[in-house]
């Protein structure tokens, strides 16, 4: 805790329900119905005469389809309608345009390019028999090699996966760069010390608990045609299908009900969904299409997949002087990848970090190979996840070489408190920081010095004869994260040409109870709590009084969704001016009711009152029924307390933290144990602590997980080898130590009420931390995540493995 | 959802029921205990049994008690009853340390002994135990039972001597005095499949020699489930270090490891010979009434 904190609402002013009136920790308002039982998802709606749809998916992760014959499909009691490739042609909806300005195909039609892919739909009475039909679905395939390590993809005699695409010869998807080459090379031309390193970032799949599904209705009466679907963006997805299938974008309806998370994975459009749409405009009655975890994880967005060259130059004294790096980005077999149209490697180039020197430059590679589409997801912030863990796992390098302690040499470097707002030298400009400070105190929280000299005593014990070979080796390592957040400023930012500004409105019934509706989908972030709560901070009424709507596109206004931690910075400053607006109103209309001037009133608690006078006060509640009765009101003043808000972000907010693991390694079998791991984050000001420690404790779970086990490695025939949760592993309590949490408070300067977004900070961050502890134990300068028992054994013997591709 | 390729589905109450349900339905028909392996591999068709007999039924099979100079333990007990068991406990500590990386909860509440021995997945942590104790099992038909000693159980992977129309109904360890016993597992994560795993009990004479040793070994391709030779060297010598060295050195080279992506081979025989050497170690402690 530190001076600058913004002090939750006083703690005396708590609502009728016992909440605060305003920021404070307060249960969620959610979890009342989710603890119930009474949540209500894609799955549980059950409209009359539904039928169900399932996928035939592709066993090749290369092959030519040479015949697909339905005969037997068709016929099987209880089948209503076998839709393919060739039936979707007919409706020129055999291919659909990707979020990055691809194509990718709805149902395969001259190839297949990844193992799960989708090659047919069978709609039935029920969801067994449709699967059932799916082994009746006869398709001939001609199996081609597959590529399948992103190092080869741009061999001259690699296979050419995108022969669909006119005049095609090699699997290049682009080239892209940010920041000055030659500055850069100056820089490295004065160095005392450089150091090189290559890691991967390997393929992980955000594997959120509820897979996606949807449930279309076409109403050939009306014309309406209305979806709930498992969507993170609810008004994004109406606008595309209206763009591809040519529906009328007034007819259309999408419900996102509640979602069992989504961590990027329910961002894009698949194939399925279109499937239920296409299958109901077949057929006439509702479809539902749920996929099973396998397809989840086969089909669905994956993330990461970089294959990162890092360069760092420094003095001796370990003065960074500049960061370069090279990417060969796995684009799977479409480009897929969800992000602001103009950033193809979405934010990677904050890499700089949260450092200060004047030259960096990357270039990224974008490649296609076998494998799912997808690529920008997994609580990333568009690649920012890829990026800290570069510059991090560099400056541990860095370390390493120098032989310096790894938080000497960070502290040396962050950004100092002066220099914001800050320019980054790929042209970043973060709002506010107090980076020392973040890692002060974590290193305080942790008692590092204490640790370091733990260390040392072991590592002497370790060596002296007859010592314990199997006494653990333990490590120490830090990570230091900025955040990018809130996309974003419309001139810079868009999908598709939707500018990534957030509509919201706020409005008051006349007995004081207010609607909130927000164009962002929660996930499970919380967002009916924390949204209700900013409302409560403005206008004085109680959270319990604020009912939040979100997630129907005819109930809710236009807005781009929930994902890279934008609802806050973004829908949350929209609430916030919504709500100033309301008070504003509500301040005429108490100067009607008073009978004084506007002047003449000051807010407090939720009042506006007479200056000298106290007693002459009108509530918002009051207030709220005075300006929907006969009360007079000034020329040009409307009645009604309600306002509509969209919201184009000045800038992104950057939240930051320091985070620092302490595992135990086994020796002798590579088992790795998180003991400690303590995260500082610095969001600005904490609408509800509660939901916001929640969000970090989620995002260290991730960070564990991908450190430690999860992957999606692939065999040398491009198959999948992480299509279930017994092969893709994702971490239990049992991998996590109890959290040890702190915090600075920065607010963002820019934003009403200064908060910054939290959601992916953990996610982040925390890769770096544990995977900088483990090497810190092993003594090695690098190896590849994730450390499951084999990689670290290996790493420790001298011959690491490739953690993407099938062990041999 | 995963659905499985429909099948016929009956319940029985009794041994002699299953027994004779099994005849009914012929070779097709697959006994269904915890379902925690047949179900996920019927739901992705890698099982397709015309028939499923349900024997959740039988709870006189689900039982853990003293017989003589035995332990007895119903093929229906689940894993959860062998890892509460105070029977066990008192006799075998191998079964509460293996029971507790087998699976989570969820799975060790539903999932039973027969099951797990009848699946004879070679990384199965229950096999290495009755492999490691050399318990015997009792198998039932409709012309009688017939005892199989747990080393002859298991034919192959995912393939036991059970046959069409039998059932397994019990499992027998012998009780054995001045004994320890102990097991060592190295898993990518709680509730994941072992790498490597190895079990062992000890048994020392007054002079702190081995009288008997078994050693059982999960997911390395040992024959059996456990190294003969390994026990043989150790019988009748102190248990010294170069003695455990020797004999965790035999296992890492006898076993037939597969890669996968748990780890390459060299990775999971050097685990076989750690694991053995921990186990042996913490076993001979236990015998000789040391605290690990
Ligand atoms: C997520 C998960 C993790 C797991 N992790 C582990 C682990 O770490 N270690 C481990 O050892 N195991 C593990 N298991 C396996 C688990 O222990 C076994 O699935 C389970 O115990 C098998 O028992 P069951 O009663 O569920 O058998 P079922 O699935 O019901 O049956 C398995 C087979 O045995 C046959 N069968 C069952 N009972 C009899 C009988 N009495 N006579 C003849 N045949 C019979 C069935 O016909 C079937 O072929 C895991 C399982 C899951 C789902």
């Amino acid at each position: 805790m530190t001076t600058t904190e913004r002090p939750a609402d006083s703690d005396d002013l708590r609502s009728p329900a016992g909440n605060p009136l305003g920021f404070g920790r307060m249960l969620r308002k959610e979890d009342a119905r989710f603890l119930r039982g009474h949540g209500r998802y894609v799955d549980d709606v059950v409209l009359p005469g539904m039928l169900h749809g399932a996928i035939l998916r592709s066993p090749y992760a290369h092959a030519r389809i040479l015949s697909v014959d339905t005969t037997a499909a068709d016929a099987h009691p209880g089948v209503k309608a076998v839709i393919t490739g060739k039936t979707l042609e007919g409706l020129n909806l055999a291919w659909m345009p990707t979020l990055s300005g691809d194509v990718t195909a709805v149902l395969a039609t001259d190839k297949v390019r990844f193992q799960g892919q989708e090659v047919a739909f069978v709609i039935a009475d029920d969801e067994y028999t449709a699967r059932d039909a799916l082994e009746l679905v006869d398709v001939e395939y001609e199996p081609l090699p597959a590529v399948v390590d992103a190092r080869h993809a741009l061999d001259p005699d690699a296979p050419v996966i995108r022969d669909d695409l006119d005049g095609r010869t090699d699997n290049h998807i682009y080239d892209w760069e940010a920041g000055d080459a030659e500055a850069c090379e100056a820089a490295f031309a004065r160095a005392d010390v450089v150091v090189a390193e290559d890691m991967i970032y390997p393929r992980v799949h955000p594997a959120p608990m509820e897979t996606c599904g949807s449930v279309a209705y076409m109403d050939k009466v009306t014309g309406k045609l209305t979806v709930w679907t498992t969507t993170q963006a609810p008004h994004a997805h109406r606008t595309v299908y209206a763009l591809v299938a040519g529906l009328p974008e007034h007819k259309i309806q999408i419900i996102s009900p509640d979602i069992g998370g989504g961590f990027g994975n329910k961002v894009g459009i698949y194939p399925g969904y279109v499937l239920s749409i296409v299958g109901s405009i077949v057929t006439g009655a509702p479809v539902k299409w749920m996929e099973d975890r396998s397809e989840n994880l086969m089909s669905t967005s994956f993330a990461r997949d970089y294959h990162m060259h890092g360069e760092i130059a420094a003095t001796k004294d370990g003065k960074i002087l500049a960061l370069r790096v090279n990417v060969l980005a796995d684009h799977g077999a479409f480009n897929g990848v969800a992000q602001p149209t103009k950033f193809p490697a979405g934010f990677f180039h904050v890499f700089t970090g949260s450092y200060d020197y004047p030259a960096a430059h990357c270039k990224v590679t974008a490649v296609y190979t076998n494998k799912a589409l997808g690529g920008v997801a997994y609580a990333c912030s568009f690649r920012i996840t890829e990026a800290v863990y570069l510059v991090e796992r560099m400056v541990d390098c860095l370390a390493f070489e120098l032989k310096m302690d790894p938080a000497e040499l960070r502290m040396k470097n962050l950004l100092r408190p002066e220099q914001f707002p800050y320019t980054s030298p790929t042209g970043w400009v973060y709002d506010s920081g107090d980076y020392p400070r973040a890692l002060a105190e974590a290193m305080r929280i942790a008692g590092y010095d204490e640790l370091r000299k733990e260390q040392a005593e072991r590592r002497a014990a370790a060596a002296r004869p007859g010592a314990d070979p199997s006494a653990p080796l333990m490590g120490i390592g830090l990570s230091f994260f900025t955040e990018a957040v809130g996309a974003g400023p419309r001139k810079h930012m868009d999908i598709l040409g939707l500018g990534m500004a957030d509509g919201c409105e706020l409005r008051l019934h006349p007995t004081g109870k207010a609607q909130l509706r927000l164009s962002v989908q929660t996930q499970g972030q919380g967002h009916e709590t924390t949204f209700a709560q900013i409302v409560s901070h403005v206008i004085g009424i109680p959270p319990e009084d604020i009912e939040v709507l979100h997630g129907d596109t005819d109930n809710t206004p236009f807005g781009l969704g929930t994902y890279g931690s934008r609802s806050t910075p973004v829908s949350g400053a929209a609430a916030a001016v919504a709500a100033q607006r309301v008070k504003e109103k509500a301040r005429i209309v108490a100067a009607a009711a008073l009978e004084c001037s506007v002047e003449d009133l000051e807010w407090e608690h939720g009042r506006w009152y007479v200056r000298g006078d106290p007693e002459s006060a009108k509530t918002m509640a009051e207030l709220a029924m005075a300006a929907h009765s006969a009360l007079e009101l000034p020329e040009g003043v409307e009645g009604h307390l309600d306002a509509s808000v969209v919201y184009d972000p000045p800038n992104l907010t950057y939240p930051f933290g320091a985070y620092i693991c302490v595992v135990d390694v086994d020796p002798q079998t590579g088992a790795v144990k998180v003991r400690r791991f303590i995260a500082v984050d610095d969001c600005g000001p904490r609408i509800n602590p509660m939901i916001v420690e929640g969000q970090v404790h989620g995002g260290l779970a991730d960070g564990v997980g991908m450190a430690l086990m999860e992957v999606i490695a692939f065999d040398s025939d491009g198959n999948n080898l992480g299509g279930s949760f017994m092969d893709y592993l994702l971490p239990t309590s049992m991998e996590c130590p109890s959290w040890e949490l702190g915090m600075t408070v920065t607010p963002s300067p820019h934003h009403p009420i200064g908060v910054k977004g939290v959601g992916e900070s953990a996610t982040v961050g925390s890769p770096a931390a544990v995977v900088n502890a483990v090497l810190d134990a092993l003594g090695l300068r690098h190896a590849d995540m994730p450390f499951t028992p084999a990689m670290t054994w290996r790493a420790m013997q001298g011959r690491p493995m490739r953690p993407d591709l099938a062990i041999e | 959802m995963q659905v499985p390729a429909p099948f016929e589905y009956a319940r029985a109450s009794t041994v002699d029921e299953a027994i004779e349900l099994l005849g009914r339905h012929g070779a097709g028909a697959r006994l269904v205990a915890g379902g925690h392996s047949l179900l996920p591999m019927m739901k992705l068709r890698l099982a397709r049994p015309d028939a499923l007999v349900d024997i959740n039924g039988l709870s006189d099979l689900d039982y853990i008690r003293v017989d003589g100079d035995e332990i007895a333990i119903g093929a229906m007990t689940r894993h959860a009853g062998v890892l509460g068991s105070a029977v066990l406990a008192e006799h075998y500590r191998i079964f509460a340390e293996a029971e507790r990386v087998i699976a989570d909860p969820i799975v060790r509440n539903r999932g039973t002994v027969g099951g797990s021995l009848c699946q004879a997945d070679p990384a199965e942590d229950l096999s290495a135990v009755f492999a490691a104790l050399r318990g015997t099992a009792v198998v039932r038909s409709a012309s009688g039972s017939r005892t199989v000693a747990l080393r002859e159980f298991h034919t192959g992977p995912y393939e036991t001597v059970v046959g069409e129309g039998e059932i397994l109904v019990e499992v027998r360890v012998p009780i054995r005095t001045h004994l320890g016993s102990a097991y060592e597992k190295v898993e990518r994560r709680a509730g994941d499949w072992a790498i490597a795993a190895a079990g062992a009990f000890v048994q020392l004479d007054d002079a702190g020699a081995v009288r008997d040793v078994g050693l059982g070994l999960a997911a390395v391709g040992a024959e059996h489930y456990t190294c003969e030779e390994a026990e043989d060297l150790l019988r009748g010598r102190p248990l010294s270090d170069e003695a455990i060295a020797e004999a965790a050195a035999l296992c890492a080279q006898r076993c037939q490891p597969q890669a996968d992506q748990r780890g390459p081979v060299d990775y999971k025989r050097h685990l076989v010979g750690v694991l053995v050497g921990r186990a042996l170690r913490r076993s001979a402690g236990r015998a000789r009434g040391e605290e690990v």
